[in-house]
């Protein structure tokens, strides 16, 4: 039978080293089969955060290779295995242990969204061409790999000035719903700090849901920022049609 | 090592991450460079009935001591540095911001402000450049309907073809323009109140999805026309007439 090297990362916030270990290759086997091979056989205190095993619930995020990706979905038999394959854990947030990390950041930031708001009087009538549009970013499972690949918070750890790719499909979603009436467009441009992104679109890359995360949600949306903040035109279009939200 | 992460490397990627930003630099950096040089030279741009791109449309003004083509080509220059696939494509060739997807950028850790402060904060205007540059293609269309009259009367010889599909890639360019996909209707909410802009909207989305392809055969495209025209000019290439 084949053997397969692989490296995890062994440690914690005080530091740590790759480790490596030999897995047997079998057929379809995924990358979490084998640490939970390693896990079994050889370091029964290997830390690893997983679930669902059907790419549905983002638990298993890693980088594999140096890429963000979901342990559970990357099949060993799509890697060069002439050389050992790497695991470390995410690197945007702090290491708990092992191949864990503490992602709870990004709940606290969530929370900062102004939320869903629709009208006192609002007819609960919606049409397919008016939702269809945002069902696309409630396909986000919330593995957070666009906000681990993401540089503005990966190398630049702006975390306190922008919100990051996931939020922004949050934000995308309540900003073009049919039946919202709230305006984040201040939100967007302050607090989310949405002209910190450069568009270089590695959220899009690494996203297992294949979201167009940057065209069809950051790109509108500083459109959107554009309107009133860069675009003298609109914005005396606002003024005189007035706008739909508050 | 920002927070307790595991790993302060440039990168652990083994892939050829660094082949697309590469290419992306020489192809850019090459049509910069021609482009450069023949809007600069003023000569070879016309060979009855075909008008270069770059000098499109030709204006002669007293005024001006320089160049023609420095008078037009601000506004496809401004569209195309402006445009969110070029941004992308720059970002990661020229200024490693970064180079590839979980690469280390090229710029200090903290030291970075995107799109926030000047000068990129100008990229917002891109939709005044969408603007511009439409008026610039509008005479490329009419360039290359003036490409089928020629001395002895209407028609069509291998440079009228070449002028019209450099208006054509132009044009899929501009109306996949993602500035262009909002105003035509990604800035509504309720597209069931207006089917009309729900349907352009859709057509513009369709397109859109292609931007990048159609921003790399434009660029050809326009570089490919104004070449036609130049070895026309030297006398290089003869021009085939078809009918």
């Amino acid at each position: 039978m084949a053997v397969v090297k692989m490296r995890l990362y062994r440690g914690d916030s005080n530091g740590g080293a790759e480790k490596e270990y030999e897995v047997p290759l079998e057929e379809g086997m995924v990358v979490l089969d084998a640490i939970h091979f390693i896990q079994a056989n050889y370091d029964g205190d290997l830390a690893v955060r997983w679930n669902c095993k059907a790419a549905k619930c983002g638990s298993c995020s890693a980088e594999i290779n140096g890429m963000p990706k979901l342990t559970c979905k990357t099949r060993l038999d799509t890697l060069p295995l002439d050389k050992p394959v790497t695991v470390y854990p995410i690197k945007t947030f702090p290491i708990i242990k092992d191949l864990v990390t503490d992602v709870s950041w990004n709940y606290k930031v969530r929370k900062t969204i102004p939320p869903f708001t629709p009208a006192k009087d609002t007819k609960w009538v919606m049409y397919q061409e008016d939702v269809e549009r945002g069902q696309e970013f409630r396909k986000c499972i919330e593995c957070f790999l666009c906000q681990d690949v993401c540089h503005i918070l990966r190398n630049h750890d702006k975390k306190n000035e922008f919100i990051g790719p996931r939020m922004l499909i949050k934000i995308a979603e309540l900003e073009m719903h049919p039946l919202d009436t709230l305006d984040r467009k201040e939100f967007l441009r302050d607090q989310a700090g949405i002209g910190y992104c450069n568009i270089t679109k590695c959220c899009t890359e690494v996203c297992p849901e294949h979201i167009h995360i940057t065209d069809n949600a950051i790109i509108p949306l500083k459109e959107r920022v554009a309107d009133t903040y860069f675009d003298p035109l609109q914005w005396l279009l606002e003024k005189f049609k007035g706008s739909p939200k508050q | 090592m920002a927070n307790g992460t595991a790993q302060n490397a440039v990168t652990l990627r083994r892939d050829t991450w660094w082949a697309a930003p590469l290419i992306t630099a020489v192809v850019l950096g090459s049509f910069g460079i021609y482009s450069t040089w023949r809007a600069l030279s003023n000569a070879d741009f016309l060979v009855e009935p075909y008008l270069s791109p770059f000098y499109s449309p030709y204006i002669l003004a007293s005024w001006w001591p320089f160049s023609p083509a420095l008078l037009i080509l601000w506004a496809p220059l401004g569209f195309r540095a402006t445009c969110y696939y070029y941004r992308k494509a720059y970002y990661r060739s020229f200024f490693l911001a970064p180079p590839a997807c979980a690469v280390r950028p090229l710029a200090k850790e903290g030291s970075y402000a995107g799109e926030s402060k000047l000068p990129f904060i100008l990229q917002n205007i891109h939709r005044y450049f969408f603007y511009a540059a439409g008026v610039v293609l509008f005479f490329l269309w009419v360039d290359a309907f003036k490409a089928l009259k020629f001395e002895d009367g209407l028609g069509v010889g291998v440079g009228t073809l070449v002028l019209f599909a450099n208006a054509a890639l132009l044009s899929l360019y501009s109306l996949s323009c993602h500035s262009f996909r909002h105003l035509i209707g990604g800035n509504l909410d309720v597209f069931s109140k207006c089917p009309t802009r729900f349907m352009l909207w859709g057509k513009a989305s369709a397109l859109n999805e292609h931007h990048m392809l159609w921003a790399w055969v434009s660029l050809f495209g326009v570089a490919l026309a104004d070449l036609y025209v130049f070895l026309l000019a030297r006398g290089v290439i003869t021009d085939v007439r078809l009918i």
